[in-house]
């Protein structure tokens, strides 16, 4: 009895270490191959996107949705401090935290109305460029209707985390939408003697409407 | 007409001389950088902005949104129309920037469009295989002879532009773009000034129709409007003047370098 017992226990403990062996290479493997490729990073992330633009929803859950996404694929934080240009070397860290947060507010705003705009919009990625380690550019097309032209989308992926690509800029046309907004902010700044706080409340105004 | 294109050709010869700089595409890139180009006339440009942005809602933008609800062959047409009458003034720039091919192509598109595609209606070119090129004109020509932009202007009705661009496009007035030198500078009975200021108007509802949604959308999310369409025209121009798509050529990554948030 004392016997089958302990073979028992036994057999339960190389299982037990078999599943252990298993999970610690299964983990390793894991962990080593998924890295993003950004091109298909960018085509699901537009295919989520579409998703919700086709949904029979309102408006409202539509830019909710949207939102949701752009916190998760979005680079915010980077991108607003790239808006802010050489200005953000002078902010100290709770104008720094302040800034953020109103930029983030301001960017899901802009950006989820900007795309609620669209119907059911079909995008095609058609080839990357990698730029260095930290960047990679992904071509994409977004189809024309009876509408609109078809439109050249480029986007910018920050790959420095290869395993959480984070998009940085879109380039529509060859017009990019950081930079564009980089230059709104430094005239916003240039009109008002460089106070970051008319900027930030112009941001704040932004998002309350 | 001999001595108004040998007059344009000296003024532009002279011009490109007088920048003191090579075409080298790097100085023309860095020259052309829409930050590098100075707003010296800011006050006086937002109030012709503001003009501007009165007058696209009293007659531009209606009249775009009712040409917008037009069948699709026709403003395919208009606009095939309007891009043929357009190479007028691109091929004389071909030769300017010493592309000799393209303004041979472009020629061989405008005779084959002109006749057989019906005064530009339809692009018979492209469906017979003949490569079409991006516009060009003086503004761009001076610029790759190494001219700066100047400061940033902004035109009345015309829009926006800069002091390099706005002078280059004198250059169409005396003698350098056919179609207005058939319809307006000279009398050929063929033609009058009503179709010329006619073909410009139709240009301008065109591209407004064209950009429809992009403008209201723009207008809607930016914290400043005047800025916002400032930095893409003049990142447009950049790129019209380099010729290229590649954004890469045109975005200084350093720009990123040290934000970091991973």
């Amino acid at each position: 009895m004392g016997r089958d017992r302990n073979s028992v226990i036994k057999t339960k403990l190389m299982k037990f270490r078999k599943f252990i062996l298993v999970l610690f290479f299964y983990t390793l493997t894991f962990t080593n191959s998924y890295s993003i490729e950004p091109d298909v990073f960018v085509q699901s992330t537009v295919n989520r996107a579409s998703n919700i633009l086709s949904k029979n929803i309102s408006k409202e859950d539509k830019i909710n949705e949207l939102k949701a996404i752009a916190k998760e694929t979005v680079d915010i934080r980077g991108v607003g401090f790239y808006s802010l240009g050489s200005v953000r070397k002078t902010l100290d860290e709770n104008q720094k935290i302040k800034y953020s947060e109103l930029f983030e507010s301001y960017f899901l705003k802009s950006f989820s109305s900007r795309l609620a705009e669209y119907t059911n919009p079909e995008i095609e990625v058609q080839g990357k460029d990698v730029l260095n380690k930290n960047y990679t550019i992904v071509n994409s097309l977004l189809i024309g209707t009876t509408d609109r032209p078809e439109v050249k989308i480029d986007w910018r992926i920050y790959t420095k985390n290869p395993n959480n690509p984070l998009i940085r800029d879109l380039i529509i046309e060859g017009l990019s939408l950081a930079r564009t907004q980089k230059e709104e902010f430094s005239s916003i700044l240039n009109s008002n003697d460089g106070d970051i706080n008319v900027l930030f409340k112009t941001l704040e105004e932004f998002s309350k409407n | 007409m001999l001595k108004k294109l040998l007059l344009i050709t000296t003024i532009f010869l002279f011009s490109a001389f007088n920048a003191n700089a090579g075409s080298d595409g790097e100085l023309i890139l860095k020259k052309n950088q829409p930050s590098e180009v100075k707003d010296c006339f800011e006050n006086l440009n937002r109030a012709t902005f503001a003009f501007n942005q009165a007058l696209d809602g009293i007659l531009f933008k209606p009249v775009a949104s009712a040409y917008k609800v037009l069948p699709s062959p026709i403003k395919t047409g208009v606009s095939n129309s309007l891009d043929n009458l357009s190479t007028l003034v691109t091929i004389p720039n071909n030769i300017l920037q010493g592309e000799f091919k393209k303004a041979g192509i472009n020629s061989g598109r405008f005779v084959i469009n002109t006749t057989i595609g019906i005064l530009g209606f339809v692009d018979v070119a492209k469906h017979i295989g003949i490569p079409e090129y991006e516009k060009e004109d003086y503004g761009q020509s001076l610029a790759t002879m190494g001219v700066g932009p100047g400061c940033y202007l902004v035109l009345p009705v015309l829009g926006p532009s800069t002091v390099r661009d706005a002078t280059a496009s004198v250059a169409s007035l005396i003698g350098g773009d056919a179609w207005y030198n058939v319809t307006v500078a000279n009398d050929t009975q063929h033609f009058s000034d009503f179709d010329y200021y006619a073909s410009r108007v139709t240009s301008g509802i065109d591209f407004r129709a064209k950009n429809y949604d992009a403008i209201e959308n723009l207008e809607k999310n930016s914290i400043d409007f005047y800025a916002s369409v400032k930095s893409l025209y003049l990142q447009d121009r950049q790129q019209k003047i380099l010729n290229t798509n590649k954004i890469i050529e045109t975005q200084d990554d350093s720009d990123w370098e040290e934000i970091e948030t991973q």
